[in-house]
């Protein structure tokens, strides 16, 4: 009898589940939680809540997409800044299942210096748009940094919704605030909300997204759900997560990391490998699942789309 | 159970937290960014045996553990084994030992410049610390350098205070440990210098 040993570090081959199945599985939990919750629900409302998870389909492809190595699913979903949760970066994977709650709508407000201000349950919000996969590049400001296929479309589509008079100089978006859902939110580790802020011409650009999800599928709780901003040549901090408000002001705002540390998070934060921060260099990254580090680009490589923007500007002090 | 018996076991539990590591790393149970949980992981030990080898004088003067002296350089040394395997994670998988960069960093990052700077701290003293040097120094003077690990430890909970992005509770926590096991030294220290002066007022 052929009997193939384990060798240490290896993975069993009934370990490894293709993309799919893993899909699958998810979308069986999903719809067994479903009916368990079901179970105590009158049946009207039982019926609504047991229409399956959508994934997207027939997206459009972007003339913005790199055609690098994806990151895997795994990496995208268990590597999570999101202090909303957790500090480290493994929790929130796992305290984030069930956020966002089904049971809450979730309402998005758009308000401030615009002729169309208003307030939309999320489904109502993202109806109007053609959804795109837009590959991009994703920096963090700690140095490391991964290639994540989102789906979403240009902030830009909203905003000309919205249409903003002449008073809007920049929109500033804020995350939930609910610690019994964002449990991070009971330790006041920034001044929540979550509030972060882009220049109305940085968000006019058409490498702007709004994401509501990544690999095809509905984003999980942990990478932002159920909509997030993603600037791709700014650090990943700016890519606010699970938003609830976008407002046109007229002044600069200020960022949850702008009041936590004024010295080290600047109103830009464009990726640049020769503006240091602080405490740590910047030059290089390690790409998420890569041994060697990579050298960081001016603008994460997307100078060509976004230089123009800060032709006038000293990066070093506008960091 | 003897001082032999003693140290072997202190021996092996130390060891313990490196072999999780490397077998956590074989089993892919470090998560997506190993490199960083190794550095991470490394330093914070590193930290956990300064806390413990400087609890074991103040638990030898409340509660009369002397005992616990002769285990005391060994936990020192194993400060040494995970704070070098820490620098050479930082040497070798961030820098690649690209020693232009690496000199940068120490000069330009305050927190580098502090690591570096409490890792040459810990090398005079594991130099001397076999029985022969301590002979070689004498008793007084290898006393007096082996202060170093008052430095040695306020440096590492401010390295590590300075590398955190904005959760400073668990740096906190350890500063707090350490503040206490240095403070108990203080007081003791003048308490008993106080009392030699009441006595030579008498005489």
């Amino acid at each position: 009898m052929l009997i193939r040993k384990k060798r240490l570090g290896e993975i069993a081959a009934s370990e490894i589940t293709d993309y799919q199945t893993y899909l699958n599985r998810r979308q069986f939990l999903n719809r067994a939680a479903i009916a368990a919750s079901a179970s105590m629900m009158p049946l009207s409302m039982a019926h609504a809540a047991s229409e399956p998870v959508p994934t997207f389909k027939n997206l459009i492809k972007s003339q913005y997409s790199t055609d690098e190595e994806l990151n895997t699913f795994e990496q995208i979903t268990t590597y999570n800044n999101f202090y909303e949760f957790a500090v480290n970066k493994t929790y929130p994977s796992q305290m984030a299942t069930n956020f966002p709650d089904n049971s809450k709508p979730w309402r998005v407000v758009i308000e401030g210096e615009c002729d169309k201000p208003g307030e939309y349950d999320y489904d109502d919000l993202v109806r109007p748009f053609s959804m795109e996969e837009r590959i991009y590049h994703f920096r963090c400001v700690e140095g490391w940094s991964m290639v994540i296929p989102w789906v979403g479309f240009p902030l830009a589509d909203l905003i000309k919704r919205a249409q903003p008079n002449s008073k809007a100089k920049f929109v500033e978006f804020t995350t939930l605030y609910d610690p019994e859902q964002m449990p991070g939110q009971k330790r006041s580790v920034l001044d929540w909300p979550y509030t972060e802020g882009l220049r109305i011409d940085e968000a006019m650009n058409p490498l702007t997204l709004l994401a509501v999800g990544l690999y095809g599928q509905e984003l999980l709780g942990q990478n932002g759900a159920p909509i997030r901003l993603v600037v791709p040549w700014k650090y990943g901090f700016k890519s606010i997560k699970s938003i609830v408000r976008i407002r046109f002001v007229e002044a600069l705002p200020v960022s949850a990391w702008m009041k936590a540390g004024p010295r080290e998070y600047g109103f830009y934060s464009n990726v640049n490998p020769d503006v240091d921060h602080p405490r740590w260099s910047q030059s290089r990254e390690r790409r998420i699942g890569e041994f060697l580090k990579r050298k960081t680009k001016l603008f994460n490589g997307y100078g060509e789309q976004v230089a123009h923007l800060y032709t006038e500007m000293d990066l070093t002090k506008n960091f | 159970m003897n001082v032999k018996q003693l140290k072997l076991g202190v021996f092996l539990i130390s060891l313990l937290p490196a072999i999780w590591l490397i077998y956590a790393l074989f089993t892919h149970q470090l998560g997506v960014n190993p490199i960083e949980t190794l550095t991470r992981e490394t330093g914070l030990w590193a930290l956990k045996f300064l806390v413990l080898t400087l609890t074991i004088t103040p638990l030898r003067w409340l509660v009369g553990w002397n005992f616990l002296a002769s285990i005391r350089r060994m936990l020192g040394l194993y400060v040494f084994f995970y704070a070098l395997i820490h620098m050479l994670l930082y040497l070798w998988l961030d820098q690649f030992f690209d020693i232009e960069e690496i000199i940068k960093d120490i000069i330009k990052r305050p927190f580098i410049t502090i690591g570096f700077f409490t890792f040459s701290a810990l090398i005079p003293l594991v130099v001397t610390s076999n029985n022969a040097m301590v002979k070689k120094i004498g008793g007084k003077r290898w006393k007096r350098l082996h202060k170093l690990t008052y430095f040695i430890a306020v440096a590492s909970c401010i390295h590590f205070y300075m590398l955190v992005k904005a959760d400073k509770l668990e740096p906190l926590q350890y500063g707090l440990v350490v503040f206490i096991l240095l403070a108990i030294r203080l007081y003791k220290y003048y308490f008993k210098q106080a009392s030699i002066k009441v006595h030579t007022v008498k005489t």
